[in-house]
C-alpha cells in the first residue's frame, strides 16, 4: 500500500510532484487533511480579520482621525465581526474536531467522509462569497463596497432602501452557504461520536473533548438553522420584494433581533465549548492527574447547552421589553454562570494536588482560565438588565466579548495548537518561541482589552468611527491601539513557529507529552487509516492503563 | 536551577496578572468622579433617578463580582504555586483523584445562592424604573430618531425642535420628571444620556418610552447608541436641564412662529425657491418640509447637525455649502449655491431666533 | 515500538452502536425543525398585521384533498420499506410508486392553489405580509416535498433497474424518515396557515 507509507514518511512525501500533492489535498476526504484545511483556512482569515481590526484601531487612536472614511470604518467592523465569528472561530473549531475526534475515539475516519469534504468546500465558498463583496458590492463594474450593516445586521438597515447595491446580498449569501456547510459538519460530528466509538468506549468513557464536541454539534444544528431561516427571509425581502423585515410595509425590526439572537447566543457557546474541550484535555496532562469530576463536567456542558437557548434576549435589554421579560432573561442568563463556574472549579480541582508543568500549552490554558473568569463576570454584569441599559452597545460590551473570544477562546486555541502540533506534523515546536508568543500576546491582550472596559463606562458607544476630544476617552483609546501591535507581534511569532517547526523542528515520538488518550497511541503524524488495529478501551485513560498495568484506571471508574 | 526558573515563571504570571488588575482598579477609580477626569458621560456620576438606581445596583454587582474574582483568583494562584512540579521531582505520578460529590455540591449550591440574590436585587430595580407611575406634573416629549439627527416634539405646547432637548429640573420634593416617547422615522437608534438614564432604543413601527428627572441644571450630553448607518458616530445628543422659569420662557419662545425681518428678503427667497423647503420647515412661512430638522428657531441652538459643529456663522455657511465637509454621509445634499446666494441664505437663517 | 499498543482483546458483550444513517438523518431533521419553527413563528407573528388586503379569509381555501394525499403517502412509504425488509422487491416498487404519485398530486395541488392566488386573487409574495409569510412558509415546505420527490424518483429508477435489494432496506428506511418528517411538518403548516391563520 504505497499511499500509507507515503503518509508515514515525510521525506518521501516531499519528493512527489507538487501538482499531485495539491490534487490530493483538494480532492481529499480524509478527516485529518480536511481538519488541517479547515485550520489553515481559518488562520488565513484570522490574519485578514486581524488586519481589519488593526485598521479600526488605527482610526480610533486619536480623536478626529482621518485614517479611513466613516463608510470604510463601518465596512471594517462588519467584515471583522463576520469574518472572525463565521470564518475564523467556527471553522477552526470544526478543524480541530475533524482532526481529533476519530483519533480520540479510535475510529478510522468521520462518519460521512464525503459530506465532510462537501461541508468544508461550502464553508470555503461562503468565505469567498463574502469577500467578493469588496469587488462586486456595487455591481460588477462599480468600485467595491463591503457590507456595512454590522455583524448582526439589524433590520431595517438591511432593507433595499437603506442598503443599496449588493454588499448585503453577499453578506446574506455567504452566511447562508457556509451555514449549510456548518450544519453538515455538525451532523457529521454527532454521527461520528455516536456511531464510531471503538469497542469499550461507552459514552461515559469518551474523552471530554468528544462529549463537548457532541454538545457543540447539537447547538450548531439547532442554532445555525434559525440563522439560515432568517437569511432566507432576508434574501426573499431583497430579491423578491417580500416584507419580513421591511418596516415601511409593516414588517418588524424586532423580530429580526429575536431570530438573530436565538442563533447568536447559542453561537457563542458553540465557540466556547470546544475551547472548554481543549482545556479539559490539556490541563489534566500537564497536571499529571485525571480530570476532576468527569460526570459533573459532562452534565455541566449539557446544562449550558440547554440553558443557552433561553437567554437570547439579553442582547435586547434596551429594545423596550416589559419588566417581566427583562427579569426573565436576567435570571436565565445568570443561571448559565452556575454550570460554567462548576467547570472552572473542576479545572482548578484537576490542578490541585498535581505536579503542574509549565509548558507552552499549559501557559495558554492558565491564561484561558484567568481571562475567562473575568470575562464571565463582566458577562454577569451585562446580564443585570438595568446595568446593561448603561453598558449595552458601549465599549464595555466590546471588551466583554473580546475578553471571552480572544482572552479565553483564542488562548485555548493556541494551547491546542501547541499541544497537538507534534501529532499533526510529527515534529516538535520551538518551546522558546512558544513562550515568547505567550508573553507578547498576553501583554498585548491585556493592554487592549483591559482598558477597553473604561471608555465603555465613560459612555463611549461602539461602532463609531471617530469621537470628540475631551470626553476622557483619548488616553484609553491610545493604550488600546498600542496593545494591538503586541498582539500582532505575538501572532507573527506563532505563525513563524509553526512554519519553522513544520520544516526544521526535531522529529518527535508518537507520545511526547506522556498523555493518556488514544490519539497518542498511533504514530505522529498518524497514518491515513489512523490505527493499524482498532483499539479496545476499558477506561477514560486507555494509555494510562497500558503504562500502569499495576494500577489501571478501570478499577476505579 | 529548575526551581528558580519555575519560580520566576510563576511569579511572572502572578505579577503580570496583579499589574493588569491594579491598572484596571486604578482606571475604574478614575471613573468614580475623581476630579482628574471630568467626563461628561460617566455612568458612575448619575444625576437623575433612573441613572441613580442603575448606579446603586451596579455597585452592588461590582462588589459581588470582585469578591467572586478574588476567591477564584486566589484558588488559581495558590494551586499554580503550590502544585507546580518541583526541581527534585521523583518522576512519579501524583495520586489520581477522580472527583468528590461533596465538593461538587458545594460549588453548585453556593453560586445558585449568589445568583438568586443578584436576581432579586435586579428585579427590584427593573420594576422601579420600568413600571414607575407617571405623575400628573410630568412633561411629555416625543423623540423621533432620524438618520442622523433627533427630532423633539412637545405635543401639549406645539413645539417642534431638533437635536437639543430642553427639560425642566426636577426637585425631588415636587418631581417634574420628563417622559419621553421614543419613535423612529427610519432605522434603529438609541437614546442615551449616561448621567440621566440608561439607553432605550428607537425602533420603527414601535413606540418605546423612558423617563428622566434631572436633579441639577446644566447640559448633559450623550449620543445615539444603536448603529444606524454611515454617520452613527455624529448623532450626538444634548439635554439642557433648565430651571422652571428658564424652561417656561424657552417653551414660550419656541412656540412662536418665525419672526422674519425684511432685511433678509433675498436670502428668504433663495431658501424658499431652492429645494430647502422640501426638507425643512420654518413655521409661519411656506417651508414645511419634514425630512430635515425644523429651522424655525435655528439660532436658539448651540450646535448644528446634531452636535457635529457649533452654531457659528462660518460653520453654518460651510454646512450649507458642503455638509460632507462637516459630516460625511449626512443625508443633506450640497445645494451648489453661488457665493452670493450662500451668504444671503446664511444671513436669513441667522435671523431665525 | 515506541508507542504502547492497544490490541483488540475479547470484549465480553457485543459492541453495538447506533446506525450512522439514522443518526445523520435525525440530525438533519433536528436542523430542519428549527428552521421550520422560525418560519412558523414568523407566520404566526404576522397574522393580521398586513397593511392591505387580501386577507387569508378572503382567498384561502382549505386543501383537504392534497392534505389527505400527502398524509397517506406516509403510510405507503412505510409499507414500501416493510416490503423491502421482507425481500418483496416488486411489492416495494408498487408502494414506492404510490408514494411518489401521492407526492406529485400534492405538489400539483399546491401549484394550482398558487396559480389561483396569483392570477385570480392577486396575491404575490410582495403584496402584503400575508403574501410574504404564506408563500415563503408553504414554499419552503413544497421545496422539501420536491427534494423528497427527487429522492423517490431516484429510488424508483433504481427499483425499475432491479437494483434495489433487501440489503438496501436500511437506506430506504432512513429516507422514509425524511418523508415522514415532511408530512409532520405539513400538519404544523396546515394548522397554522389554514386553521389558526384563517
Ligand atoms: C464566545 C463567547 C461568549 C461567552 C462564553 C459569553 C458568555 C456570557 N455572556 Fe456574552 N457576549 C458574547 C460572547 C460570549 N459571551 C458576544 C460576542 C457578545 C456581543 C455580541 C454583539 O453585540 O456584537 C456578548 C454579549 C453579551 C451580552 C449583551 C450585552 C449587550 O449587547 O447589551 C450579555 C448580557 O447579558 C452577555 C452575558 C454573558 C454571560 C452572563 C455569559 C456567561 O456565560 C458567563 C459565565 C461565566 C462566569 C459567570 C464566570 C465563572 C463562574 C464562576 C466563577 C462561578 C460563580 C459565579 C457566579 C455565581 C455569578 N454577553
Ligand atoms: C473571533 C472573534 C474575534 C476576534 C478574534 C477579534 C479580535 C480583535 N478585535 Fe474584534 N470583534 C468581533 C470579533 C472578534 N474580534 C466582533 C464579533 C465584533 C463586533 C462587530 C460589529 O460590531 O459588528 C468585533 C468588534 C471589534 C471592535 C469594535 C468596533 C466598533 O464597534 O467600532 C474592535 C475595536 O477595537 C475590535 C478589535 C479587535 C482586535 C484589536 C482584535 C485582536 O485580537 C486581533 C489580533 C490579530 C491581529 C492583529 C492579526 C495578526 C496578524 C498579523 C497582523 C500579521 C500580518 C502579517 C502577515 C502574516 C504577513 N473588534
Ligand atoms: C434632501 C433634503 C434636504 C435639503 C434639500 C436641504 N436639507 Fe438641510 N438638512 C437636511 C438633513 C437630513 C439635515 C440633518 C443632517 C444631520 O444632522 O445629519 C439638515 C440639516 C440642516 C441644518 C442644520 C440644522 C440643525 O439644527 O442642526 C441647516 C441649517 C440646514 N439643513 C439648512 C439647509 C438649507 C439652507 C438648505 C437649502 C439650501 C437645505 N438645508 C436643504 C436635509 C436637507
Ligand atoms: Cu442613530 Cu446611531
Ligand atoms: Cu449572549
Amino acid at each position: 500500500m504505497s499511499s500509507d507509507s507515503i503518509a508515514l514518511n515525510p521525506a518521501l512525501e516531499s519528493t512527489r510532484p507538487i501538482g499531485d500533492r495539491l490534487h490530493d489535498w483538494v480532492t481529499t476526504v480524509d478527516h485529518k487533511k480536511l481538519g488541517i484545511l479547515y485550520i489553515l483556512y481559518a488562520l488565513v482569515f484570522l490574519v485578514i480579520g486581524g488586519i481589519e481590526a488593526t485598521i479600526m484601531r488605527i482610526q480610533l487612536i486619536v480623536p478626529h482621525n482621518h485614517f479611513v472614511s466613516p463608510q470604510v470604518f463601518n465596512e471594517m467592523f462588519t467584515m471583522h465581526g463576520t469574518t472572525m465569528i463565521f470564518f475564523v472561530a467556527m471553522p477552526i473549531m470544526f478543524g480541530f474536531a475533524n482532526y481529533l475526534l476519530p483519533l480520540m475515539i479510535g475510529a478510522r475516519d468521520m462518519a460521512f467522509p464525503r459530506l465532510n469534504a462537501w461541508s468544508f468546500w461550502l464553508a470555503a465558498f461562503g468565505g469567498l462569497l463574502l469577500y467578493f463583496s469588496f469587488i462586486g458590492g456595487n455591481g460588477l463594474y462599480g468600485a467595491g463596497g463591503a457590507p456595512d450593516v454590522g455583524w448582526f445586521a439589524y433590520a431595517p438597515l438591511t432593507a433595499r432602501v437603506f442598503s443599496i447595491g449588493h454588499s448585503t446580498d453577499f453578506w446574506t449569501l455567504g452566511l447562508l452557504v457556509s451555514g449549510i456547510g456548518s450544519i453538515g459538519t455538525a451532523a457529521n460530528i454527532a454521527a461520528t461520536v455516536l456511531c464510531l466509538r471503538c469497542p469499550g468506549m461507552t459514552l461515559g468513557k469518551m474523552p471530554l473533548l468528544a462529549w463537548m464536541n457532541l454538545v457543540m454539534a447539537a447547538l450548531v444544528l439547532l442554532a445555525i438553522s434559525p440563522l439560515t431561516a432568517a437569511q432566507i427571509m432576508l434574501s426573499l425581502d431583497r430579491y423578491l420584494g417580500a416584507h419580513f423585515f421591511d418596516t415601511q410595509a409593516g414588517g418588524s425590526a424586532v423580530i429580526w433581533m429575536h431570530f438573530f439572537w436565538i442563533f447568536g447566543h447559542p453561537e457563542v457557546y458553540v465557540l466556547v465549548i470546544p475551547a472548554f474541550a481543549f482545556a479539559s484535555e490539556i490541563i489534566p496532562v500537564f497536571s499529571r492527574k485525571p480530570i476532576f469530576g468527569y460526570p459533573v463536567m459532562v452534565a455541566a456542558t449539557v446544562a449550558i447547552g440547554f440553558v443557552s437557548f433561553t437567554v437570547w434576549a439579553h442582547h435586547m435589554f434596551t429594545v423596550g421589553m416589559s419588566s417581566y421579560a427583562n427579569s426573565f432573561f436576567t435570571i436565565s442568563t445568570m443561571i448559565v454562570g452556575v454550570p460554567t463556574g462548576i467547570k472552572i472549579f473542576n479545572w482548578i480541582g484537576t490542578m490541585w494536588g498535581g505536579k503542574i508543568e509549565f509548558k507552552t500549552p499549559m501557559l495558554f490554558c492558565i491564561g484561558f482560565l484567568f481571562q475567562f473568569l473575568i470575562a464571565g463576570l463582566t458577562g454577569i454584569m451585562l446580564a443585570v438588565a438595568p446595568f446593561d441599559w448603561q453598558l449595552g452597545n458601549s465599549y464595555f460590551v466590546v471588551a466583554h466579548f473580546h475578553y471571552v473570544i480572544v482572552g479565553a477562546i483564542l488562548f485555548a486555541l493556541f494551547a491546542a495548537f501547541y499541544y497537538w502540533f507534534p501529532k499533526m506534523s510529527g515534529r516538535m515546536y520551538n518551546e522558546r518561541l512558544g513562550k515568547w508568543h505567550f508573553w507578547l500576546f498576553l501583554i498585548g491582550f491585556h493592554l487592549t482589552f483591559d482598558f477597553m472596559h473604561i471608555p465603555g463606562l465613560l459612555g463611549m458607544p461602539r461602532r463609531i468611527y471617530t469621537y470628540e476630544p475631551g470626553r476622557g476617552w483619548d488616553i484609553w483609546n491610545l493604550i488600546i491601539t498600542v496593545g494591538v501591535f503586541f498582539q500582532a507581534a505575538g501572532i507573527l511569532l506563532f505563525v513563524c513557529n509553526l512554519l519553522w517547526s513544520r520544516i526544521k523542528g526535531p522529529v518527535c515520538t508518537s507520545d511526547p507529552w506522556d498523555a493518556w488518550t488514544l490519539e497518542w497511541s498511533t504514530s505522529s503524524p498518524p497514518p491515513e487509516y489512523n490505527f493499524a488495529a482498532i483499539p479496545v478501551v476499558r477506561s477514560r485513560r486507555p494509555l494510562w492503563d497500558i503504562k500502569h498495568p499495576e494500577d489501571p484506571d478501570w478499577k476505579y471508574e | 536551577m529548575r526551581r528558580t526558573r519555575h519560580r520566576a515563571l510563576v511569579q511572572g504570571i502572578a505579577g503580570l496578572f496583579a499589574v493588569s488588575l491594579a491598572f484596571l482598579l486604578l482606571a475604574t477609580s478614575q471613573c468614580f468622579g475623581a476630579p482628574a477626569n471630568p467626563s461628561p458621560t460617566n455612568i458612575f456620576r448619575p444625576s437623575s433617578t433612573p441613572a441613580d438606581e442603575v448606579f446603586h445596583i451596579s455597585i452592588f454587582v461590582l462588589i459581588i463580582a470582585a469578591l467572586i474574582f478574588a476567591v477564584v483568583f486566589c484558588l488559581l494562584v495558590y494551586s499554580l504555586v503550590k502544585f507546580r512540579r518541583g526541581p527534585d521531582d521523583d518522576g512519579r505520578e501524583p495520586p489520581p483523584v477522580y472527583g468528590s460529590n461533596q465538593v461538587e455540591l458545594a460549588w453548585t449550591v453556593l453560586p445558585i445562592l449568589i445568583v438568586l440574590v443578584l436576581f432579586l436585587a435586579t428585579a427590584r430595580v427593573i420594576h422601579s424604573v420600568e413600571d414607575a407611575a407617571k405623575p400628573p406634573a410630568a412633561v411629555a416629549v416625543i423623540a423621533i430618531g432620524h438618520q442622523f439627527w433627533w427630532e423633539f416634539r412637545y405635543p401639549s405646547v406645539g413645539i417642534v425642535t431638533a437635536n437639543e432637548l430642553h427639560v425642566p429640573v426636577s426637585d425631588p420634593a415636587h418631581p417634574t420628571p420628563t417622559y419621553i416617547e421614543l419613535r423612529s422615522a427610519d432605522t434603529d437608534h438609541s437614546f442615551w444620556i449616561p448621567r440621566l438614564a440608561g439607553k432605550t432604543d428607537l425602533i420603527p413601527n414601535r413606540t418605546n418610552s423612558m423617563w428622566i428627572d434631572p436633579h441639577e441644571v446644566g447640559i448633559y450630553v450623550g449620543q445615539c447608541a444603536q448603529y444606524c448607518g454611515t454617520q452613527h458616530a455624529k448623532m450626538l445628543l444634548r439635554v439642557y436641564v433648565d430651571t422652571k422659569e428658564q424652561f417656561d420662557r424657552w417653551a414660550r419662545e419656541e412656540a412662536q412662529p418665525a419672526r422674519v425681518g425684511d432685511t433678509v428678503n433675498q436670502g428668504r427667497r433663495v431658501f424658499e425657491t431652492t429645494a430647502c423647503i422640501n426638507c425643512h420647515a420654518v413655521s409661519g412661512t411656506v417651508a414645511d418640509g419634514r425630512f430635515g430638522p425644523d429651522l424655525t428657531h435655528l439660532m436658539s441652538r448651540d450646535t448644528i447637525a446634531s452636535g457635529a459643529a457649533s452654531n457659528t456663522h462660518e460653520n453654518l455657511r460651510l454646512w450649507i455649502h458642503d455638509p460632507e465637509a462637516i459630516k460625511p454621509g449626512s443625508l443633506m445634499p450640497a445645494m451648489q449655491l453661488s457665493d452670493q446666494d450662500l451668504d444671503a441664505v446664511t444671513a436669513y437663517l441667522e435671523t431665525l431666533r | 515500538m515506541s508507542s504502547p499498543s492497544l490490541t483488540p482483546s475479547s470484549l465480553e458483550s457485543a459492541w453495538i452502536l447506533p446506525s450512522r444513517g439514522r443518526v445523520g438523518m435525525f440530525c438533519l431533521i433536528a436542523a430542519e425543525s428549527a428552521m421550520f419553527t422560525i418560519f412558523l413563528v414568523a407566520y404566526i407573528f404576522y397574522i393580521g398585521k398586513s397593511q392591505s388586503g387580501p386577507t387569508p379569509k378572503e382567498v384561502l381555501e382549505v386543501p383537504i384533498f392534497a392534505t389527505i394525499c400527502l398524509l397517506s403517502s406516509s403510510l405507503t412509504i412505510h409499507f414500501a420499506v416493510a416490503a423491502l425488509r421482507n425481500a418483496k422487491s416488486s411489492l416495494f416498487a408498487i408502494w414506492w410508486f404510490l408514494t411518489m404519485a401521492l407526492g406529485i398530486i400534492f405538489l400539483v395541488e399546491t401549484g394550482r392553489e398558487w396559480h389561483h392566488l396569483i392570477f385570480e386573487s392577486g396575491l404575490t409574495i410582495s403584496t402584503n405580509l400575508f403574501g410574504t409569510t404564506y408563500y415563503s412558509l408553504v414554499g419552503l415546505h413544497a421545496f422539501h416535498v420536491t427534494v423528497g420527490l427527487i429522492g423517490l424518483t431516484i429510488g424508483m429508477i433504481l427499483a425499475l433497474l432491479g437494483k434495489v435489494k433487501q440489503e438496501h432496506h436500511e437506506r430506504a428506511d432512513v429516507f422514509s424518515l425524511y418523508w415522514h418528517f415532511v408530512d409532520v411538518v405539513w400538519i404544523a403548516v396546515f394548522t397554522v396557515v389554514y386553521v389558526i391563520g384563517r
